[in-house]
Parts: structure tokens; C-alpha cells; sequence
């Protein structure tokens, strides 16, 4: 008999090892998943854009002689006293519970090293934050976990989060594993209990409320210090219209790249817009009020290199904030625990149970063991490398297309490579002139 | 026109806001420590905003007239009198200190309250205690919905009647109503009444200056079972 020919075992797209991998387990367990980070899924982001360059009708400057300034002042609309950066590249809010001490000192420590700002998060201000970050912006959230009026008034800022762009209209969750007695001392909570962080702020319910609340912050801090809105990227035109009208002085624009410690993967990788998506509306929101750079646009959510970070500069943000990335410079996903990654059923860049607190490299971690691993002071110098890095490369690009200032790089000065991102970044696609959506095609 | 004081003593300020703006009012209020004053009056207050917030000192603040949001707002140690009816989120985040409201509160009142008293001789809207993380709060009147929602700690103690879905989704905070639920929020259950809780609520009565015997409340708590998610409660969500 002779054999038939057969065709190669066919995967399904749909239905991929993966996708039936999370069936199985939501089979199993009757419950979604969990995890910490942010979108995983491919968007149209910062690598689809191109810088042009100087030639004939640009004049670069030189790379090593020029001076390309880099600084950056937050909060000038009506804080007395602003925010003087080095960089404009801050250290998004994460919270102290989700992150172990160490960790937080760490990137009070890598911040205030290369002169920029870090930021709480959920669970109050810790004494190892404010002590070694020279400018720390104190989150203000829904929960108002450690909410104290002496951290407000000893914050260099203030951020009222409204989103992130993890989760767009959803809360947090910290599992009881990671609530130890200090965490739960810090939130008025009960030891061990899985603590909910609630979406909605207790005491105002939309932007004409925000603006009184507002003044109520501006009037226990004299007025002195820089009142920042986050907002996940999900309206941007109107979110950030209606934060200005609310009275920001600087508004955090957080796309679904954007980290969270813990939340469901259907709502990190299905709710929200793209970073690349939300800059350009945004801007124009700002121009259209006659405030941008007057009201200060800081982006967020997936940002790795000095190349993200120009382009986003050139789309019109003021600066951008880093999360993620600074983890990830810290220690986070380490090749050097890959055999502790595997006995938790992961592998190096992909362990995202961060809200299990078993964490290897002992970052998101309340375990005194694990905490133990992140030696502060050396993580603190890696997260200090990681922004000079960042700003040199930034640098490089500004010089390359003849900016003295990073602020100066603009629209202008890209192209995209692929439609959806033209559209997004309202940049010619390269070879053309032509973006999707441009007035008069 | 600056603040004045009263003639006739030395550590009474009278803060008039036909003539000065809120910021003034609150510098005057919050920069207390470094005056002789310890008593201050608030004329015309004329529903304004955020008035008398932040305060860090021993002081007697008496608002004469209503205010608008945050009365009181994240208040330490003072007193803060207020003879009218308050506007949404009332003694906001309050730390310690007693804020006394003569007529009704709006929204939120005490709202993620860490500690000290808050006293409200009328009604209080929904949302009263929402989050609170320690506050004593004494209502003389009824409540609105979804009160004590979220609560953590201390207690909130309604001598009227409480609105719909009371202590929904609550934590340890404990609350004891005299007059009728309208209904019970998720994993809020009544509680037996023990003579500790007997104690502090007729501790709590009396600081409010309540004509009430403990023994008229029933006293309401968490039933625990939200705690830890578990799949099996998720109808409860």
C-alpha cells in the first residue's frame, strides 16, 4: 500500500496554543486572569515613526559640540512653586504595596540622581520614598489609601488620577498575599484581605466637581504646588479639554501600554487607545484652549528608548513619564532568575504575576526574602544609567534634526512607515505627503 | 480690608468674606500657630468652597452661615462649628479634630475620614462615610444611599433612618442606626450588639450632645465573605 501524502499539522490562528492554553485555564479555575504590566498585544506605537533628519532645508547640529537643553518645567500655569526638571522623563506612580521599599527608594534614588521627579501610587507616601527623592509628585487616588494632609503638603506635586491607561475606568486589586502588616497599617485595612482599589473618587463624581476640588487642594498647600490630572488614554481630545477646564496645571497622559500592578488581562489588552493614538488629540485639545505648553502634557504608557521618547516630544508632549522601563532597569525580568521564572511557569520577559508577590527579582514583592535581592542604592545607579541613556539618545535625534532644545522637535521632523500609524501620528506616510484623514485629500 | 480682630479680646479673629477672599480666610486659619489666636469667627461664608480646610492647630473655628464643598476638609485638631447646612464632601478626610454642622450635609460627608468627629444635626445626603478609615461620625437626622460605602474603620451612628444599600461593600468600620435600613449593601449583615459596642456608642452619643439611649440601635457590620474574591460570591458583585 502506498503511503499518502500528508499536509504539515495546521495551527489554528484563531485558535492558537496560547488562546487555548487561557481556555483551559479559565475552564479549570472559573475565574479571568490576573496580571501586572501593560498591553502585550502588537499596536501601532513609537517604532513606526522615522525621524527625517537634517539636509538642505535643516541644519543639524553638532553632535558633540552644541548644546541640545533638555530641562523642563512642570506646573506654571498657577502653582507658585514649579517643578524644575534636568529631564523630561519622570518616574510614573507606583504604589508602595505593589512595589516592595527598596524598590520604591530605588527609584527615589535613580530619579534624583539624574534630576527628575518620581511619583507615589496607591497606599500613601513611604519615609524611604520621600527621603531619597529630591522631587516626588504624591498621587492622588480614589482609594486615598494613606492619604494624610502632612504628605500633601510635603509632596513637590500633587497628580489627581482619574485612569491609566492599564485600565480605563477600572480600579485595582492588591491580593492578600502582597496586604502584609505594614501595608495594611499604611491603607486602614485588615491584614491578608485582598484590597480593592475603587475606579470612582469618593467625593467628586466629574470635571465641575474636580475644579472645586481642586481649589480644596490649592488651598491646603498655599497654592504652592503644581496639581497635575492623569487620565488613561481613552477619550484624549476631551479628557484633556475638560482637565484643563478643571484647573491641571499639568495633565499625565497614560496610553494602554501603560503598566498597572494588577488587573484582568481582558481589560489591559481590550480597553483603551494606544499611546501613538492619543498624543495628537490631546495636543490639539491643548492648542485649541490656546494652553499648550502652558498647561504641560507629560505621555506615558510604553516608552524604552530615547528614540520614544523624541518622537513624542515631536508630537507635542512636554515630557514623558516611565514605568515599565524603569522596573525593567531596576532588576524586573532578569535573564539572571530565568530558572526561578520557569518553577513559577514563566520565563525572562514574560513573568507578569507581580500581584502574587513572589516576585525573583524583588521588586513586586512584600516577601523579606525576595525584598531582599534589590540592593537600592545599586538599582537606584541602573535606574539613573537607563534616564541618562535615554536623555543622550533623545539628545542625539534633537541634534539630528537641528534642535537646540528637545522641546523644539516637532511634527515636522517624522514620517511614519505603516498607514495606522500616518493616521495616528498625523505624519506623512515616508514617500509621501499624505497621512489618512489629512485635510484636502 | 484685612481680617480683624475683635476688640474686646485678644485671641478671637474675625474673618469677614463680604470683605476678604477664601484664601485669606484659610491663610489666616491654617497660619494660627504663629498667632495669639485661638478662636475665629467666619462671617458671610455665603456658600463658598473649600472654606476652612487643611487646618493644623487646637483653634475654634465658628462658620456663621452655609458653605459650599470640602467644609473643613482634612482637618486636624481644631473645632469647627459650623451654624448652617454644609455642601458635598464636609470634613473630607479629616484626621482629628470635631467639625459640628448644625443644619444638613450634602454628599459624602466624612468621606475617607482617618479620625476626630464629625457631628451633623440634620440629615446627611448619600454617600455619608463613603471610605471612611476611622472617623466617628454622629448624624442626628436620616442618610442617604450607599452610605458607609467602602467603610474601613470607626463608626458612623444614624439616629434617623439610613437609605438604600447601607455599608455596601464595607470593611471594619461599624455602624449602628436607630430607625429603619431601607436595605442592606453587599456583605453588610446586622450584627449582635455587645456591651463594648453599647459603650462606644453611648461614648460617641454623648460627645455629640444626642438625645438617644444606645440600647434604640441595631448595629450593622461586614459579613467578611468578600474579603478574599472568591469565584462562588461572584452574584454578590
Amino acid at each position: 500500500m502506498k503511503d499518502t501524502p500528508q499536509t504539515m499539522p495546521r495551527q489554528s490562528w484563531t485558535f492558537s496554543n496560547e488562546t487555548n492554553s487561557e481556555i483551559r485555564r479559565a475552564a479549570q479555575t472559573g475565574i479571568y486572569d490576573i496580571r501586572g504590566g501593560g498591553a502585550k498585544r502588537r499596536v501601532p506605537h513609537f517604532d513606526d515613526l522615522l525621524f527625517l533628519g537634517a539636509s538642505m532645508s535643516r541644519y543639524p547640529l553638532e553632535g558633540y559640540r552644541e548644546k541640545c537643553e533638555t530641562g523642563v518645567t512642570l506646573g506654571t500655569r498657577f502653582a507658585k512653586k514649579p517643578i524644575e526638571l534636568k529631564i523630561p522623563i519622570t518616574i510614573a506612580g507606583m504604589s508602595f504595596g505593589s512595589l516592595s521599599g527598596p524598590a520604591k527608594e530605588a527609584l527615589g534614588r535613580g530619579a534624583t540622581l539624574a534630576g527628575t521627579s518620581t511619583t507615589t501610587g496607591d497606599g500613601g507616601m513611604t519615609e524611604e520614598e520621600r527621603g531619597h527623592s529630591e522631587k516626588l509628585v504624591y498621587q492622588y487616588l480614589p482609594s486615598r489609601y494613606g492619604m494624610n494632609p502632612d504628605d500633601l503638603r510635603r509632596a513637590d506635586a500633587i497628580e489627581v488620577v482619574v485612569g491609566q491607561g492599564a485600565k480605563p475606568g477600572g480600579g485595582g486589586m492588591l491580593l492578600g498575599q502582597k496586604i502584609t502588616e505594614r501595608v495594611a497599617g499604611m491603607r486602614d485595612l485588615p491584614q491578608g484581605i485582598d484590597q480593592r482599589s475603587a475606579c470612582r473618587h469618593p467625593d467628586w463624581t466629574g470635571p465641575d466637581d474636580l475644579e472645586i476640588k481642586i481649589l480644596e487642594l490649592r488651598e491646603i498647600t498655599n497654592w504652592e504646588k503644581p496639581i497635575y490630572i492623569k487620565v488613561g488614554g481613552a477619550r484624549p481630545y476631551y479628557d484633556v479639554a475638560l482637565s484643563v477646564k478643571a484647573g491641571a496645571d499639568v495633565i499625565v497622559l497614560d496610553g494602554m501600554q501603560g503598566g498597572t500592578a494588577a488587573t484582568q488581562d481582558v481589560f489591559i489588552e481590550h480597553v483603551g487607545q494606544p499611546t501613538l493614538a492619543c498624543i495628537r488629540p490631546a495636543v490639539k485639545a491643548l492648542q485649541d484652549l490656546g494652553m499648550h505648553r502652558k498647561v504641560q502634557l507629560v505621555v506615558s504608557g510604553g516608552i524604552r528608548t530615547g528614540a520614544d521618547v523624541a518622537k513624542a516630544l515631536a508630537l507635542g508632549a512636554d515630557a514623558v513619564s516611565i514605568g515599565t522601563a524603569a522596573l525593567v532597569a531596576l532588576g524586573d525580568n532578569d535573564p539572571k532568575w530565568e530558572a526561578e521564572y520557569q518553577k513559577l511557569g514563566s520565563t525572562t520577559g514574560a513573568y507578569d504575576d507581580w500581584h502574587e508577590g513572589r516576585d525573583p527579582a524583588g521588586i513586586t514583592t512584600q516577601d523579606p526574602e525576595l525584598m531582599a535581592r534589590l540592593d537600592p542604592i545599586e538599582a537606584g545607579r541602573r535606574l539613573r544609567n537607563y534616564l541618562n541613556v535615554l536623555t543622550l539618545e533623545c539628545q542625539t535625534l534633537a541634534r539630528a534634526c537641528g534642535k537646540s532644545h528637545v522641546h523644539n522637535l516637532e511634527p515636522e521632523d517624522l514620517c511614519a512607515l505603516t498607514m495606522e500609524a500616518a493616521a495616528m501620528a498625523q505624519v506623512p506616510l515616508a514617500g509621501t505627503d499624505w497621512y489618512p484623514g489629512k485635510p484636502g485629500f | 480690608m484685612t481680617a480683624t480682630a475683635t476688640a474686646a479680646t485678644t485671641d478671637l479673629q474675625t474673618l469677614d468674606m463680604a470683605e476678604i477672599e477664601l484664601r485669606e480666610v484659610n491663610a489666616a486659619l491654617q497660619g494660627a500657630p504663629a498667632t495669639n489666636y485661638t478662636q475665629f469667627e467666619i462671617r458671610n461664608p455665603r456658600g463658598s468652597h473649600a472654606v476652612a480646610v487643611g487646618l493644623d492647630a487646637e483653634i475654634e473655628v465658628t462658620v456663621k452661615g452655609s458653605t459650599g464643598y470640602y467644609c473643613a476638609g482634612m482637618n486636624k485638631l481644631a473645632t469647627v462649628h459650623v451654624e448652617g447646612s454644609v455642601g458635598p464632601g464636609a470634613a473630607e478626610n479629616m484626621m482629628s479634630g470635631t467639625v459640628i454642622v448644625e443644619g444638613d450635609a450634602s454628599q459624602y460627608a466624612g468621606a475617607t475620614g482617618h479620625g476626630g468627629l464629625l457631628v451633623i444635626k440634620g440629615n446627611a445626603s448619600s454617600r455619608c462615610g463613603i471610605s471612611m478609615k476611622g472617623i466617628d461620625i454622629v448624624v442626628h437626622g436620616n442618610i442617604g444611599h450607599m452610605s458607609a460605602f467602602m467603610a474601613q474603620k470607626g463608626n458612623l451612628v444614624v439616629l434617623g433612618d439610613a437609605g438604600d444599600a447601607l455599608g455596601d461593600s464595607l470593611y471594619e468600620a461599624r455602624l449602628f442606626v436607630r430607625g429603619s435600613v431601607r436595605s442592606l449593601g453587599a456583605d453588610c449583615i446586622e450584627k449582635e450588639m455587645r456591651p463594648e459596642h453599647l459603650e462606644i456608642l453611648r461614648d460617641l452619643l454623648d460627645k455629640a450632645g444626642a438625645d438617644a439611649k444606645p440600647e434604640e440601635f441595631k448595629r450593622y457590620g461586614s459579613a467578611r465573605k468578600l474579603y478574599n474574591f472568591n469565584i462562588d460570591h461572584a452574584d454578590e458583585y
